[in-house]
């Protein structure tokens, strides 16, 4: 089963519990935090299956207790066997008809048992896979009730791995071990009882020889582990080193470092080798000692019932069905170490799922919300705090008052925060106090979906999905017909190179929607946003990426965007910045000033210096 | 995979001890089942008596043994046994013997010589029948001579119906004449030969355990010593077997732990000698995990190959001699059961393995869709689209559910029908096995063993057909390591290598340079001719596309040229070694790219050499001085793998600073300074130009404001120059120059 186990996790699980082959008891297991809690709640989720779990039990006792008691029957046909042969000295012959009838009686037996632990796997299945599925919907459904605050402490890796990993690994534990365990359960209750009909002073000597396995096992386990810790530390260290050295290679090379790099690798790799052999050979003992344990039980069973036998207590052909249920016994055993490690990993990986599922979500929308039909356009901001934890809070009582169709710039050094007045905008994040008006009614009565409709936003960091160009553009308003796609596209003036592409509009971006350049994904986005028609803009000009002529292209499409539109503007060009009609100057995350162009440069403060600075030295030659 | 297997090389030595152990472990495996059978059947059902002859037997008893054998057998026993009579028995040997067999004294005794065991086994042949007869006999009297002649129809025959019950047997016996007792033996014989062998034995064994017992002998005891005694020794065996286990898996986690190093050494050096050609063609990230998952992959693999592998066909050679030796009656069986066995396992794989494959597919779907709805949060939010993402990861979801619920119900077959078939096959064995003994080619006891060497064999090939299923996967990581180790990086150092032009320090020559990338059909670069003598400044400005950044990697040796030449102080760059050639140059790449140590450690990876002042100067220059300083730690303040704990803008300033430590004669800025802020870039290169006087310096940028102040300005489009000069000149004369320029100052200040 282990084997068949592993084959499943090749092909299901991404760096998974274990390492092939290894088995996953060597593996460093982690812990839940609290055990209890996260079962308790991985079983509201199991509850609607219960009905279906419970059968799956039926099926699986069922499935042991019929199956159990074939050694015995087939020790039954044996001795029948044996007798008429001993018989046969006296004339008479073999009873076929009666080891005909037992085998086929026994072969409709362990056809039983068979199908009835496939049904309850069958059924088990179904219940683990719903489980997981729901558990990956609900997580996929948070994601997006979820404030953006949350997403500046976890990465992408982390949410991706709460996906895939975890759901994967609660329901791999829910398929494959809750029933494996089911069965083991049964098997060794049911070889318990088999065992005592036989022999309660047998049955003791081999009971006793668990703690002894579980001593054995603790021992290796521990000794395992520790190395397993080395191990996987210096194989962080080997990859840390590989992906900073043939990442960096072009540096390496232009510093010669090269020797240098080597020597490093080959101290880390040679630590490496250490812990790996040491781990995988500890690990690899726990079968070996198993199997000898159980050999010392079964001498210490045939001698006790050798001794019973003389005494007469029990019967020869006892001891022989006895013995194979020893073997029996064991199996079931040897699993339980590993059952509880599952169960701690299986624990914490539904911990971090459910730690997930738990978290905040953004308040509830108004409940009465304002409507956003002919809004004009026009932003008040009024003694604005904010910060993105409570303790920090980097933007200090900013009011600012924006006129319809007005044009603010805001302006900086990188890492100053401009987009920071961007997400406040549209309430990805809530101010800590203050209020920020859209036609004089607060942007917490509008309905998020309504706010956010109203803008349109043009990022540096352009967002575009795998899919054709033309649904990447009509993302922006989802019921657009080709036509409108077409006609935002031409304003965007990206028409020109979408007509140029293999596909034309049909062209399928790829995952990193690396087979269009940087420029031309801008020109997308705006085209999108162009479509989604906005009352107010927000533009990031950074075109560092871009080469000359898109540049002039995006710089018209943003013009032709802007148009009439309030708009905000992350500003990189001087003469975007001098014609604002407002400028916002930001560092370290607050506004520090406010004004026009003029209005600044006289004041002399920070946006002056800024501004002086980049032209010096233009100035001086 | 030659180069691969290379690699074991050394440790050929620990897999031939390998192979060894394994074969230590599968006899130990493969005759535990003898061990244990052998515990119940003599120990147990046997009485802890091994076979038909007795240590010590009456004389009485010897003489009606004696009368049931021929003139040979009756010769050989007595030649094996020496009488002791109680009349003459030394005092010693009473003392001795009585221990065992208090009744000694009396009675006249046989005892067992010291004996060989070929002669034990011609002793049993003689005694078991004898014995038996005796047996049956003494318990049946006279009856069972009764019952044997019921079938003979001679007078004799008749005769003994009419005796009495209570006749004595030995009594009648020793009445009979030589002749009807000969005709009677062969009857008997013939009678004898009908019954299995162990049904004989056994009988023989209840004799002799009688015998023992009538000279007072304690047969209890010596059941539990005989029990003892071959369980210590099963244990042993066992020992031994889990020795045997434990050092194959010493060696080989050895082995594969060793593989595994000196691959991942071979693969990591053989890819720091790669150029960026090399790079290109396997992109970084498939290097890297080439280098790491990869050989993790082949390492896991070996580990299984070596325990298995080899452990499967040795166990399953083994199960099978000793199946034949058992009885070859019955192989089909073994060979019926083997077929089932693998062709259940082909049907499950063939219907699994492609479903296994779209499960990887489909996770990476789901990956996608999350990770897009994770990226896009803004987007997505932005446009209220939520519930289209929703729909998106629906599908991926539903779909990947459902074939994860087919492939884990087709995993969930597997289990019972393979143990339906192991159980089957061992209903089978008893059926035709219970034939086979009833025709009397086989006994019950090897039909059992027959039974146990059928699933070791069926286990053998379970356990190939297991590690056959992660054989494709490891050997695709083997070809992928294999790819990189034999590929060799095309940089080359020069066999015979040129000197430096000492007088020319820092002048950079192009010549008619062109490069291709390999495989590529157009041209990245042509015609490029500049020079740039001692202490110039030069610029390249372009789009992106323009292959500025291409032209200056070419300088150290990034890539080769493909036509032209570029000579550095003099030399064509190919001339001399590539460490001499990179001593002169301070590179600044287009990220920042740092490595993880102290932002000291950092600094110096130029120079190891340098001391505070150098760093200090440099981290000046390079604007980096201020957050240094604002680092608890300064200069000792430790970087994250990757650089992650510093920004974007102080990695950019922390390398810049790293190519100032060097004091090079060239500078090479690869657009070094756009990830800067106007005011921090134009600071930089303030200070740069007043602190690095004579230096050479070669700038690609994107910002006009960047290059304006250059000594010459090269203007790329489309891997041509279509402008030098100055930023004056250009302006004048080069529209591609003007059309970049208008585009980032406005009219006046290009003025």
């Amino acid at each position: 089963m282990s084997k068949n186990e592993n084959v499943k996790q090749h092909a299901s699980r991404r760096g998974g519990r274990g390492p092939m082959g290894g088995g996953q008891m060597g593996m460093k297991v982690e812990k839940p935090k609290d055990f209890k809690g996260t079962m308790k709640k991985l079983l509201t989720y199991i509850k609607p299956f219960i009905p279906r779990i419970i059968i799956v039990f039926i099926f699986a006792i069922g499935s042991v207790i019929v199956g159990i008691r074939g050694p015995k029957i087939l020790g039954d046909a044996i001795s029948k066997l044996y007798e008429g042969l001993v018989g046969k000295a006296a004339g008479s012959s073999i009873d076929f008809d009666f080891i005909g009838r037992t085998l086929i009686y026994l072969i409709v037996l362990y056809a039983a048992s068979s199908l009835f632990s496939f049904i309850g796997g069958y059924i088990m299945s179904g219940v683990a896979q719903k489980i997981s599925y729901n558990l990956r919907r609900e997580i996929a459904e948070k994601i997006n009730r979820m404030p953006l605050k949350y997403f500046d402490r976890m990465t992408h890796g982390e949410v991706l791995s709460r996906v895939t990993n975890d759901v994967d690994t609660v329901s791999q534990t829910l398929n494959q071990s809750l029933f494996q365990m089911i069965t083991s359960f049964t098997t060794l209750i049911a070889v318990l009882v088999m065992m005592l009909t036989i022999s309660w002073m047998m049955t003791l000597v081999s009971v006793t020889i668990v703690p002894l396995s579980i001593i054995f096992i603790g021992i290796i386990v521990k000794q395992s582990q520790k190395y397993f810790k080395t191990q996987q530390e210096s194989l962080g260290q080997v990859n840390g080193h590989v992906e900073e050295i043939f990442s960096g290679h072009n540096i390496m090379k232009a510093f010669n470092g090269e020797k240098r790099a080597v020597e490093k690798f080959d101290s880390i790799n040679d630590q490496l080798h250490k812990s790996a052999w040491k781990s995988q050979f500890l690990s690899g003992m726990m079968f070996p000692i198993m199997g000898f344990i159980g050999n010392i039980g079964y001498v210490l069973v045939t001698i006790l019932g050798g001794w019973l036998t003389i005494k007469g207590t029990i019967k020869v052909g006892d001891i022989v069905s006895f013995v194979q249920y020893v073997r029996n016994f064991q199996q079931p055993i040897g699993q339980a170490a590993q059952v509880a490690n599952i169960l701690q990993s299986t624990a914490a990986a539904a911990e971090r799922v459910f730690a997930f599922l738990g978290e905040e979500e953004e308040p509830k929308d108004a409940q009465n919300p304002a409507s956003t039909e002919n809004v004009k356009g026009e932003v008040e901001f009024k003694n604005v705090h904010f910060g993105y934890n409570p303790e920090s809070i980097i933007i200090n009582d900013f009011s600012a008052s924006i006129k319809p169709g007005q044009r603010v710039a805001i302006v900086g050094p990188t890492g100053a925060g401009k987009t920071t007045i961007v997400k406040l905008l549209m309430r990805f994040y809530d101010l800590n106090s203050g209020d920020i008006f859209i036609d004089g009614v607060n942007s917490k009565d509008f309905r998020r979906n309504d706010l956010r409709d109203m803008f349109g936003m043009v990022l540096q960091d352009t967002w575009l999905f795998n899919g054709t160009i033309m649904e990447n553009i009509r993302y922006g308003r989802l019921d657009a017909t080709d036509e409108e796609v077409i006609k935002a596209a031409k304003a965007a003036h990206a028409h020109h190179f979408i007509k140029t592409q293999p596909d034309g509009y049909n062209m399928v971006l790829n995952e990193e929607a690396s087979n269009v350049s940087q420029g031309q994904k801008q020109l997308l986005t705006i085209a999108r946003a162009i479509l989604s028609d906005p009352k107010i803009l927000i533009l990031d000009e950074a075109t560092s990426s871009v080469d000359t002529r898109t540049e002039v292209l995006i710089q018209k499409a943003m013009e032709n965007l802007m148009k009439d539109r309030t708009s905000f503007i992350i500003a990189h060009r001087l003469s975007t910045i001098r014609d604002a009609d407002l400028i916002l100057v930001m560092k370290n995350g607050d506004i520090v000033e406010q004004g026009t162009h003029g209005e600044l440069l006289s004041s002399g403060g920070f946006y002056a210096s800024l501004y002086n600075s980049q032209f010096e030295e233009a100035e001086a030659s | 995979m030659g180069k691969i297997l290379k690699h074991l090389k050394p440790h050929v030595a620990a897999i031939i001890g390998i192979i060894a152990f394994l074969l230590l472990q599968a006899v130990c495996d493969l005759s535990l089942p003898d061990y244990m059978s052998n515990i119940v059947n003599v120990g147990i059902q046997q009485n802890g008596i091994e076979n038909a002859v007795p240590d010590m037997i009456r004389k009485s008893e010897m003489d009606k043994l004696t009368f049931f054998m021929n003139d040979a057998d009756k010769k050989l026993v007595l030649d094996n046994y020496t009488l002791v009579e109680k009349s003459n028995i030394s005092q010693e040997d009473l003392d001795k013997y009585s221990k065992k067999y208090p009744e000694i004294k009396n009675n006249d005794v046989y005892k067992l010589n010291d004996i060989e065991k070929e002669t034990t086994d011609k002793l049993i042949e003689a005694f078991s029948k004898p014995e038996l007869m005796a047996y049956t006999l003494e318990t049946k009297g006279i009856a069972a001579f009764q019952e044997a002649g019921n079938e003979g129809d001679d007078q004799f025959s008749k005769s003994l119906a009419q005796l009495p019950k209570d006749t004595d047997p030995f009594a009648l016996l020793a009445k009979l004449p030589p002749e009807q007792l000969k005709a009677m033996q062969s009857a008997i014989d013939k009678k004898f030969e009908a019954m299995p062998g162990s049904i004989i034995s056994q009988g023989a064994v209840v004799y002799v355990k009688g015998e023992y017992e009538a000279l007072g002998r304690d047969t209890g005891k010596m059941q539990s010593n005989f029990i003892l005694l071959a369980g210590l020794k099963m244990l042993g065996v066992a020992l031994a077997g889990m020795i045997a286990a434990v050092l194959v898996g010493l060696l080989a986690a050895r082995v594969s732990a060793g593989l595994g190093r000196s691959l991942r050494k071979n693969v990591f050096e053989n890819v720091v000698n790669f150029s960026n050609t090399e790079f290109d063609k396997f992109s970084t990230s498939s290097l890297i995990t080439r280098c790491t998952n990869d050989i993790q992959q082949v390492q896991m693999f070996m580990v299984m190959f070596l325990r298995l592998v080899f452990y499967a066909p040795i166990l399953g050679i083994g199960g099978f001699l000793k199946a034949m030796h058992t009885d070859t009656s019955m192989s089909w069986v073994i060979g019926v059961s083997v077929l089932a066995i693998l062709s259940l396992v082909l049907v499950m794989f063939a219907v699994a393995i492609p479903k296994f494959r779209s499960i990887q597919k489909l996770i990476d779907k789901l990956n996608l869709v999350t990770r897009e709805s994770l990226t896009g949060m803004l987007v997505i939010r932005a446009f209220g689209t939520q519930k289209k993402e929703e729909e998106k990861f629906e599908k991926a979801n539903s779909d990947l559910t459902n074939t994860n619920l087919f492939v884990s119900r087709i995993m969930t077959a597997m289990f019972p029908l393979m143990m339906l078939i192991l159980n089957g096959v061992t209903l089978l064995i008893v059926w035709v096995g219970s034939h086979q003994v009833d025709m009397g080619n086989m006994q019950v006891g090897n039909m059992m063993a027959f039974m146990q060497y059928a699933m070791q064999i069926i286990f053998a090939f379970l356990m190939i057909s297991m590690v056959s299923i992660t054989l494709p996967r490891a050997s695709v990581s083997i070809n992928r390591i294999a790819e990189v180790i034999n590929t060799k990086g095309s940089i080359l150092d020069p066999k015979s290598k040129k000197e430096f032009n000492k007088s020319l320090k820092g002048k950079v020559e192009f010549r008619d340079v062109a490069f291709k990338y390999p495989g590529a059909e157009d041209e990245v670069l042509s015609d490029i001719s500049f020079t740039a003598n001692p202490g110039e400044t030069v610029a390249f400005i372009g789009s992106t596309g323009s292959g500025k950044s291409t032209l200056i990697n070419l300088i150290p040796r990034f890539y080769d040229v493909t036509a032209g030449q570029i000579l550095v102080d003099g030399v064509d760059i190919r001339e001399v070694p590539q460490k001499e050639l990179r001593e002169r140059i301070g590179y600044v790449p287009q990220k920042g790219i740092l490595f993880s140590g102290t932002i000291e450690s950092n600094l110096k990876y130029g120079l190891e050499s340098a001391d505070e002042e150098d760093l200090k100067l440099a981290a000046d220059i390079a604007q980096a001085t201020e957050f240094i300083s604002e680092k608890e730690d300064g200069y000792k303040t430790e970087i994250a793998q990757g650089g992650t704990n510093v920004s974007g803008g102080q990695k950019q300033r922390l390398s810049i600073a790293r190519a100032l430590v060097k004091k090079p004669e060239i500078f090479i800025f690869d657009d070094s300074f756009s990830a800067l802020d106007y005011k921090t870039d134009a600071s930089l290169r303030k200070a740069l130009k007043a602190k690095t006087q004579g230096v050479t310096a070669m700038i690609v940028a994107q910002r006009i404001s960047t290059v304006m102040n250059a000594d010459k300005i090269l203007v790329l489009d489309e891997g041509k120059v279509v402008g030098m000069g100055t930023h004056r000149e250009l302006l004048a004369n080069c529209e591609v120059y003007q059309q970049i320029a208008l585009s980032q100052l406005s009219k006046e200040e290009l003025a």
